[in-house]
């Protein structure tokens, strides 16, 4: 593999990537990040190419960017959203794409709640697919922008030690997240309650705790997942003040962490159930630098994926 | 094909020379001007820019801005090539509205790249004057575009490349051309 160029027509996800290829994304999205401070914030690179945005489930935060990084590309984009929530059947939507193929997109960007939708199309279709989140699966450019965040404040990756807390089980933004960082040579420890820690988390090369404290003492980094209120009907916690009570990030929480520890969050955050209002608008807090960052990522991506044709025949 | 080196153009010191006697012409070109920016394109545009704003800083006796420019985004032929080259940041010191750029670049050929170099410098603000400074200018070009300033003009095949090392960046000044290893 060329560190110097890119070779997938897809990011399905961060699973298969080698070092070499996340840091040739993380590399480009720096030169794509000076974009943003130009008086004119568009560069002619993908004028012409065509970019469809299938969106199954509701995004306003990925969808929209995505759409800021396709337009300062130049690229054309469309977006597809269906309004149901209801799982599409899965010939429904080959077909689907099939159709939006005829239109000859050069990219395809989806998420789709049901894992492997990406793969699915991405088998069957000559444009390039980007996952933009597939169940809980995977979010590949979620942990792209998480790593391109860390690594400008703290220069690297390798030897941080990197706290992710909340709903670990239900996360596709922690899979990637995991995947990306251990690869990269992070340490990584996951704390939640144990409703919400999958089995065999171990294996994947992480640390496990069910209380904060020690999960976050002498972090570099703390990451705060978002809480689905809806799932305190499945009873995996009582209440949001008790998760607040024994997992949310509070100030006094966040001094057993590095003095210069930073604190993300992928968005939308529930202010008060898992992180303080003080912390996610304090001096540690990078949580709107991951919006500029996304923008850059993303345009890198599509910049990368876009210079790779299927092989004919 | 293997390209090895058959002339050295310039020399270390020629090449001080030629670089001594361009910033002159920049100098003379802008009038002393106090609102000069050099670009360098990257990437042996930048050490090129560096070059010229140390003996502007021994002839006037200040500091002239430089910036760096890389054109990948705005190349004519990425529709064309896979995969796609790597980008590299641009710096521009500065809002560039109605001062004076002076554009560098180690070798002027196609044209090609100052084309794309003068579309993205538009995306920064509306310069008052841009020049383009080039140390070698090797000809064919395929497009409407001339350097005012140039070190020094070298006809060339189309065979042939032209290899200019920095002492900055490759540890010692020269230009050399590049050609097919004879048969023997």
């Amino acid at each position: 593999m060329n560190a110097e160029s890119w070779h997938r027509k897809d990011l399905l996800g961060i699973a298969d990537l080698s070092p070499e290829e996340i840091r040739l994304i993380l590399d480009t999205a720096e030169s794509f990040r000076e974009v943003a401070e130009r008086p004119i914030k568009k560069v002619p690179t993908l004028r012409g190419k065509t970019v469809i945005n299938l969106f199954f489930e509701s995004s306003t935060r990925t969808r929209s960017s995505f759409e800021i990084a396709e337009k300062r590309l130049s690229a054309d984009n469309m977006n597809f959203s269906t309004s149901g929530s209801a799982l599409e059947k899965g010939e429904s939507l080959v077909d689907t794409a099939l159709n939006l193929e005829a239109m000859s997109p050069d990219l395809v960007v989806i998420r789709h709640r049901a894992p492997g939708v990406p793969h699915l199309l991405a088998a069957r279709l000559r444009s390039g697919v980007i996952n933009a989140g597939d169940g809980a699966h995977e979010h590949p450019t979620q942990a792209l922008l998480d790593a391109f965040t860390i690594r400008r404040h703290k220069g690297r990756l390798d030897g941080l030690t990197v706290t992710i807390v909340g709903d670990i089980e239900h996360s596709r933004v922690v899979r990637s997240n995991i995947h990306l960082l251990t690869k990269m040579g992070s340490r990584v420890r996951v704390a939640g309650p144990r409703t919400m820690l999958p089995p065999a988390l171990e294996a994947l090369g992480v640390e496990v705790h069910t209380e904060l404290e020690p999960a976050i003492a002498g972090a570099d980094v703390v990451m705060m997942l978002r809480i689905q209120l809806e799932r305190m009907n499945r009873k995996l916690f009582p209440s949001s003040r008790e998760y607040f009570q024994r997992f949310a990030l509070t100030r006094e929480r966040l001094g057993a962490a590095r003095e210069d520890a930073i604190v993300m969050h992928p968005g939308p955050m529930n202010r008060g159930v898992e992180i303080a209002s003080d912390v996610a608008d304090g001096p540690q807090s990078v949580i709107l630098e991951q919006v500029a960052a996304g923008v850059a990522v993303r345009m890198a991506v599509l910049y990368l994926l876009s210079g790779v044709r299927e092989e004919e025949g | 094909m293997q390209l090895i080196p058959k002339v050295t153009i310039l020399d270390g010191a020629q090449m001080r020379r030629v670089v001594r006697r361009m910033a002159g012409e920049i100098l003379e070109h802008t009038g002393g001007s106090a609102d000069l920016i050099l670009v360098g394109i990257r990437t042996r545009g930048v050490p090129l820019a560096e070059a010229l704003a140390r003996e502007l800083e021994q002839m006037e006796g200040r500091q002239v801005p430089i910036g760096s420019l890389d054109i990948t985004l705005y190349r004519d032929d990425l529709s064309t090539i896979g995969p796609h080259p790597v980008v590299r940041s641009s710096h521009i010191p500065g809002p560039v509205d109605g001062r004076v750029l002076v554009l560098c670049d180690d070798v002027l050929y196609t044209g090609r790249t100052v084309r794309a170099a003068l579309d993205a410098l538009r995306d920064y603000g509306r310069p008052r004057r841009v020049e383009l400074a080039v140390l070698i200018d090797r000809g064919h070009r395929e497009l409407p575009v001339q350097a005012d300033i140039v070190g020094r003009r070298v006809p060339t095949s189309t065979q042939e490349e032209i290899r200019v090392s920095f002492e900055a960046t490759d540890g010692v000044d020269k230009v050399e051309i590049l050609g097919r290893e004879e048969p023997a």
